[in-house]
């Protein structure tokens, strides 16, 4: 009897943490900053977004801002608590992303 | 070396100065300006406007440097007891700078338009000749 109430109290604590989703600091630079219209903010995302393209799906169904920002497909970088990434990376443990065009510094 | 973004004019002369100073070590020395052109696709310039995601700058220039110094064997600072480490790291420095680190261009002609620079292929594939995979897409 104790150990099937364990069990049953620990598949709660895991679906929780599945579902629960993460908060994430996003920041936008140069012309996607532009067209999402603002510079940063801070968005709570949903369980299922799990990794950076999950994340642009998301964004994008949450208005034409954002739709027209992630217009091009594959045209936005992303990076990831400062690190280039691609988007099948995972977000978990993230903190800070950031979308922008390919850069043109140097 | 030292990685510095700033918004002051800065003396080259100087910085070199900074880097070399009292040491006999030191063979050679390279270094790049870059300068603004008066013009961009044949169209007269007003301005050009750097925008950068300044945490993710320092550390990317920080990533770069130690890429450097662990290809060209570089100890200290980027000057080599040698001109021919110094002209390749100062060009895998340039090459790496471009497709790497976060940095936007958007220019301002005289007719009053704006538009945002667009990435070139030739900077990726110059830093491809370095062997070096290129994460952005």
């Amino acid at each position: 009897m104790n150990a099937v109430s364990s069990v049953t109290t620990k598949d709660k604590a895991v679906q929780a943490t599945a579902t629960a989703g993460q908060r994430l600091t996003l920041r936008y630079f140069a012309w996607v900053r532009e067209k999402v219209g603002r510079a940063e903010e801070v968005v709570d995302v949903p369980g299922d977004v799990a990794t950076i393209g999950d994340l642009v799906g998301w964004l994008v169904a949450r208005g034409p801002e954002y739709e027209a920002a992630f217009a091009r497909p594959g045209v936005v970088r992303a990076a990831l608590d400062h690190v280039h990434v691609k988007p099948g990376a995972s977000l978990a443990g993230a903190r800070e992303i950031a979308f922008f065009p390919p850069v043109t510094g140097g | 070396m030292a990685v510095r973004v700033q918004r002051e004019v800065f003396d080259a002369a100087a910085e070199v100065q900074a880097l070399v100073g009292g040491r006999t070590d030191v063979g050679s020395v390279v270094t790049f300006t870059g300068l603004v052109r008066g013009d961009a696709g044949g169209r007269a310039l007003r301005s050009l406007t750097l925008e950068h995601y300044p945490d993710m700058t320092e550390a990317e220039l920080l990533r770069i440097e130690a890429e450097a110094r662990e290809r060209f064997g570089l100890a200290g600072s980027l000057v080599s007891p040698h001109r021919q480490a110094a002209f390749d790291a100062a060009a895998f420095l340039m090459d790496y700078l471009k497709s790497r680190a976060p940095f936007w261009k958007k220019e301002a002609f005289e007719d009053g338009t704006e538009t945002w620079v667009d990435a070139r292929e030739t900077d990726a594939a110059a830093l491809g000749r370095w062997g070096v995979p290129v994460t952005q897409k």
